[in-house]
């Protein structure tokens, strides 16, 4: 390949694909259709994005981690509180959890990052489980086991105020699901994203041509967090209610389920694994909550051994 | 004086029932993860159905505490080859995060299936007449029921070590662990090996599952629960090994029980610290390889 045409090649991904436009037509569309689930829709919008943040540093930088739901609780915690305190402005709650979570994914990844595999593994697990404890003991402020109340979140722009049906909550996590959205592709497309990609492939030869790897991983890793963040303080806004389940390890989980459901590192899995997930987990709740989660794990056995890849990458080879 | 080194023998004495237990259950973990590379988060399911078999076959059976025992390590046992032959052996190799997923769903069907067979509430386990009292072994007593794991605990440690070390079973699985192609050359059949090491790590986590039903309650949930708990004792120790594990296992449990009896409050914070501590300082375990 000539230079000109690996170029080419690379400015081809970059540009926009009408494709793209697909999952945002859907959620407004869904918006007129379906009036009376918009408050589901709102906690999927959200949820998409914590399952785009976990895309970030599993399929592209190829950190497998158990810990993701730290930073999603962190940025529902912080938001919450200071709802719960008298500072219900929803925009800087926003960006305050993302704040607090990127300075959580910041320190952790000090630390954490520092290994490989099974440690790692374990060590964002152990990150998650000390954070959810934390929160646990710190019930006069998080209400523990209670889980946090009287939340009071102001409108936005102290006009759109937060309504019964939840067509506000819907609006503004798409809103911020998009803006993320577009700053999620560009940190993939950019040299950077590049070079995680290339981390995760061949870490010697990233090492090799002089690449800075462990400031690369600890760069996504933050920024992760920071999106996670904003994803937890989106829910707790628009639900009024942060509760411990938020730093659960199933919650870490659950999002690397509903991601693999749709397909790792495409930055797109997360728009068809999330409300294909919730949607079902919505009406089989309703039928029996508690085999809900046998389902599910058969359907994650199943994924693993038939159609990795996900969704989308049985849609690939059905083209091929 | 004499207060404080009561408490040091009863927190070292607790801690030990604990270690064997934690032990018990992991030892197969550790194997496991380091011959086939496999990270198994579902390890905690087979000690969940050994305490289900247990508490089951004392409670609507009226089997005696012992051959429950035996009959939970057998039956966990033999259940996990089909699963190993059927699910786990495809992934050997592959990638991380397909065994996380996999052995997650495994974990979520668990979760689900004893809430459906034995329903949400936690199985007790009524400890047979002769563990219920305490023993008197000169300087002081001790409570039997924990006497009896502690001697159970070093009889099987002893027994897993001798064949470990001594029999050509053993010979083979260090063998494959050290270097698995090089076991595969000179003939070892180490499909048959997987399985056989598996079941075994298997039927252990069982029979500790069921020996310590009282110290890791029986529940729908056990298997998330104490995932950490099991994790940490192989991350510490090192992946692979026999005797590292060991080594975790009493730090952790004697740590947990110590921080228990003094800083109540903020018990869990120092032993999370500590392995992060641990794992920076060697990644690959107290004596794990690189």
């Amino acid at each position: 390949m000539t230079p000109s045409r690996a170029v080419e090649a690379f400015a081809r991904r970059h540009r926009y694909h009408p494709f793209e436009a697909l999952p945002w037509l859907a959620a407004v569309a869904a918006y007129f259709v379906f009036p009376d689930y918009l408050a589901l829709g709102a906690q999927i919008l959200a949820t998409i994005l914590f399952a785009l943040s976990a895309d970030l540093v599993l399929g592209y930088a190829g950190i497998v981690t158990l810990g993701h739901a730290a930073f999603f609780g962190t940025g529902a915690y912080t938001a919450g509180i200071l709802a719960a305190h008298g500072w219900g402005e929803p925009i800087t709650g926003l960006f305050a959890g993302a704040a607090v979570a990127a300075l959580l994914g910041f320190l952790s990844g000090l630390v954490v990052l520092r290994t490989t595999g099974l440690a790692l593994l374990m060590q964002t697990l152990v990150v998650a489980t000390m954070v959810a404890e934390a929160a646990n003991k710190a019930s006069f402020i998080t209400g523990g086991d209670d889980g946090l109340q009287g939340m009071e979140v102001w409108p936005i722009f102290g006009w759109f105020r937060f309504d019964l049906f939840g067509r506000t909550s819907y609006a503004y996590c798409l809103i911020a699901l998009i803006l993320c959205w577009l700053a999620a592709r560009q940190i993939v497309h950019s040299p950077f994203g590049r070079s995680l990609t290339g981390i995760r492939e061949n870490v010697r030869r990233m090492h090799a041509i002089g690449a800075p790897v462990a400031r690369r991983r600890l760069t996504i890793y933050t920024i992760s967090a920071a999106l996670a963040g904003i994803s937890g303080a989106l829910i707790a806004q628009t639900t009024q209610f942060v509760s411990l389940s938020f730093l659960s390890l199933e919650r870490s989980g659950t999002v690397l389920i509903m991601l693999i459901i749709g397909g790792v590192g495409r930055l797109y899995g997360a728009f068809i694994g999330v409300p294909l997930y919730m949607v079902a987990q919505n009406r089989f709740s309703e039928i029996d909550p508690v085999y809900w989660y046998f389902w599910i794990g058969l359907l994650m056995v199943l994924v693993v051994g038939f159609a990795r890849g996900g969704l989308l990458g049985l849609f690939d080879r059905l083209r091929q | 004086m004499a207060d404080t080194l009561s408490a040091a023998i009863s927190i070292g004495f607790h801690g030990l029932a604990f270690a064997m237990v934690l032990y018990l259950i992991s030892v197969g973990l550790s194997v496991t993860m380091g011959l086939m590379g496999f990270v198994n988060l579902a390890h905690g399911v087979f000690a969940m159905a050994g305490g289900y078999v247990v508490t089951s076959l004392m409670s609507r059976w009226g089997v005696p505490f012992l051959p429950a025992l035996l009959g939970a390590a057998v039956a966990v046992s033999l259940a996990s080859i089909p699963i190993e032959r059927v699910l786990y052996r495809r992934l050997y190799g592959g990638e991380e995060l397909d065994q996380v997923l996999l052995t997650m769903g495994l974990v979520f069907m668990s979760v689900a299936g004893a809430t459906y067979v034995w329903g949400p509430l936690q199985q007790p386990l009524q400890p047979p007449q002769w563990l219920s009292g305490a023993v008197d072994l000169g300087v002081r007593s001790f409570p039997a029921y924990r006497s009896f794991l502690i001697l159970c605990g070093a009889v099987l440690v002893t027994a897993l070590w001798l064949a470990i070390e001594r029999t050509r079973f053993g010979a083979r699985v260090r063998a494959s662990v050290d270097n698995l192609r090089m076991a595969q050359s000179v003939g070892i059949d180490t499909s048959r090996l997987f399985m056989m090491t598996f079941a075994l790590g298997s039927g252990l986590a069982g029979l500790g599952g069921g020996l310590g039903a009282d110290l890791l309650a029986i529940n729908p949930s056990y298997a998330l629960q104490n995932l950490a708990y099991f994790l940490i004792v192989v991350a510490v120790g090192g992946l692979g090994s026999i005797r590292g594990p060991f080594v975790a296992a009493l730090l952790l449990g004697i740590a947990d029980s110590g921080f228990k009896y003094l800083l109540p409050e903020f018990g869990a914070f120092f032993i999370y610290t500590l392995t992060m501590a641990i794992l920076l300082w060697r990644p690959h375990g107290l004596f794990g390889r690189a």
